[in-house]
């Protein structure tokens, strides 16, 4: 009886969870799998399958490869810059301070500064578009050429010169996400024994040496982490992309990425069937960075 | 550093330094900020002209411009409703799927704990066409109630993984005594072991409101037939697109602004909950 009562108690709990989340979340997931293999348009009754054919048409569409350069360049420099920026930060913060009685302090003022540095990161994204379309337009009445005005500089084209979009992009990405990193390797730093500093700094270290062989090896695993959400949001960017550049931008395709390029093929041209493919390789593209930086970056943990 | 100095304060031109880069960080992330606010009290020549100038006068009226011509009211209300209902909603069956989850063993518990965690590592985009198709054929496109359910759903692989932990941590003791007493399981999950967790309850709800209260991708995609039933991120987005022919900048950065100070106040208040219940999410 107990029995029957707990399995009634643990099934009704489990229900409704199971049910939505099995209907809106895994039902798409496993669909846009099988629609990948079709060339279906959306509003047709009849789904034609034709295997592999979309991903045979990926290889030599250009929108996609062009796409996917522009990943490949976010890959490389959204988690350096963001990550670099960040340790700098985060090391100021936890240790910038001045040295007393051999103890490494931070710097006065840093609770302030990790509120300041966050709170871009619970910013919508489509805000922070909005607010930087302001920042980088591309006449005289932009905020930033504004500024660089009075120094005598000619307006840029922030968002429309082919060779910039992207760079201008990612910084608005960058601005967006240190806060979030200087958090992480913060609580990371804090869980470094301030024994550890204290001893190297007794013999002799500088700041500079601290840095970079004591906190940067047994930050590691942080670092890691980090660099893997880095790399995801280097396949994401849709929001902001959209609204900075999607509409009207895009000079070139120089700002063109996949999951905009999903959407529009999707909803605007009604090539379910083919962006469903591209959504697959999006899948397997991001597994793949995932994997492959846990495998390259793996090793002996430090213990502390 | 010789040894004899330790003990004494250094000279600190290197703390100098220290501040100097932080406090040029902490600029170029209130800068744009702090313009957009004081851009809402301006006038259009104000705006573009000198960007360092303040507003000629505390101008109230592209505030409610923004709040009644460009329905910042209405998106907010909107807003209000799904982002309420939607995180009340994963609140429930989060906590309810993550205690059963955490705290009893049956057949099947492992797989369906994996089965909420695998939703953490695929992008939202795979999915997005089928999911729009799903949601028309339950007949809910364009409907609050659609877009909530939708929330719930996607909020519950991080609401159960983060409570599941959650649960896990609290003593038996205390719920094995309200059992033998002769209360329901549902009833001590009810009355003890829920303000048993509420700290953690309270980190994810934080990071549900926010999380949900930011969503701009799935109303795109979802709600992209009845204006009337849009939220806040896609009224903004498509301000922007409006001031743009209006040139009502001042219009735009009010409604901006308007969008700003409740998420503003809210981390302001709980930005340490928010700071650790993001920080764990990051460390799983």
């Amino acid at each position: 009886m107990e029995r029957l009562r707990r399995y009634g108690f643990v099934a009704g709990f489990l229900v409704v969870p199971v049910a939505l989340y099995s209907v809106f979340v895994i039902s798409p997931y496993i669909q846009a799998f099988q629609l990948s293999l079709t060339s279906w348009n959306g509003y047709s009754s009849v789904v034609r399958y034709v295997g592999l054919d979309n991903f045979g048409r990926l290889l030599e569409d250009e929108v996609f490869w062009r796409a996917l350069r522009n990943h490949g360049l976010l890959l490389l420099v959204l988690p350096i810059v963001t990550i670099v920026i960040a340790l700098f930060l985060s090391f100021l913060l936890n240790l910038g301070g001045g040295t007393r009685g051999a103890g490494m302090k931070g710097v006065w003022g840093s609770t302030f500064y990790r509120v300041v540095y966050f709170f871009p990161q619970v910013l919508a994204v489509a805000v922070v578009g909005v607010l930087f379309q302001a920042v980088y337009r591309p006449d005289e009445d932009g905020v930033l050429n504004g500024v660089l005005g009075r120094f005598g500089v000619e307006p840029v084209g922030w968002l429309t010169e082919p060779g910039l979009a992207l760079w201008s992009i990612m910084a608005v990405m960058v601005w967006q996400a240190v806060g979030f990193y200087v958090v992480l390797f913060s609580a990371g730093m804090a869980a470094i024994p301030r024994d550890y500093f204290e001893a190297a700094a007794l013999d002799g270290a500088g700041r500079v040496r601290l840095f970079f062989s004591i906190t940067l090896p047994l930050l590691r695993d942080t670092v890691q982490v980090g660099w893997i959400y880095l790399g995801i949001a280097a396949f994401d960017g849709f929001a902001l992309i959209l609204v900075l550049a999607g509409d009207k931008g895009e000079p070139d395709g120089a700002t063109t990425i996949l999951p905009v390029t999903i959407y529009k093929t999707a909803f605007a041209f009604n090539k379910v069937g083919y962006a469903s493919a591209m959504g697959v390789a999006l899948f397997f593209l991001t597994v793949t960075f995932a994997v492959l930086t846990l495998r390259t970056t793996r090793r002996e943990r430090i213990e502390l | 550093m010789a040894a004899r100095d330790i003990g004494r304060p250094r000279p600190s031109v290197l703390s100098g330094l220290s501040h100097m880069a932080l406090a040029v960080w902490a600029l170029l992330i209130i800068a744009p900020l702090a313009w957009t606010f004081l851009a809402s009290f301006k006038t259009n020549t104000e705006i573009f002209g000198d960007p360092l100038q303040l507003p000629g006068a505390l101008r109230l009226d592209a505030w409610g411009r923004a709040w009644d011509k460009a329905h910042i009211g209405q998106y907010m209300l909107n807003t209000v409703i799904v982002v309420f209902f939607g995180t009340a909603g994963t609140m429930v069956f989060g906590s309810m799927a993550a205690y059963v989850l955490a705290r009893y063993r049956f057949i099947g518990n492992k797989l369906i704990y994996y089965y909420f965690v695998a939703g953490l590592a695929f992008p939202v985009f795979l999915a997005l066409g089928p999911l729009f198709f799903v949601v028309k054929q339950v007949g809910l496109l364009n409907s609050h109630l659609g877009l909530v359910l939708v929330y719930i759903a996607y909020s519950l692989p991080f609401t159960v993984f983060f409570l599941a932990a959650f649960f896990r941590t609290l003593p038996d003791a205390v719920a094995e005594a309200a059992l033998i007493d002769g209360a329901s399981h549902t009833r001590t999950f009810f009355q003890i072991m829920v303000p048993m967790a509420k700290p953690g309850l309270i980190s994810i709800t934080i990071f549900n409101v926010l999380g949900q209260w930011n969503q701009y991708l799935l109303p795109l995609v979802l709600l992209a037939g009845d204006p009337d039933k849009w939220v806040l991120t896609q009224g903004i987005a498509r301000i922007s697109t409006l001031a743009g022919y209006e040139a009502d900048w001042p219009g735009l950065f009010a409604a901006l602004s308007m969008t700003i100070l409740p998420v503003m106040i809210v981390y302001i208040i709980f930005q340490r909950q928010i700071q650790s219940g993001l920080g764990t999410g990051a460390l799983k």
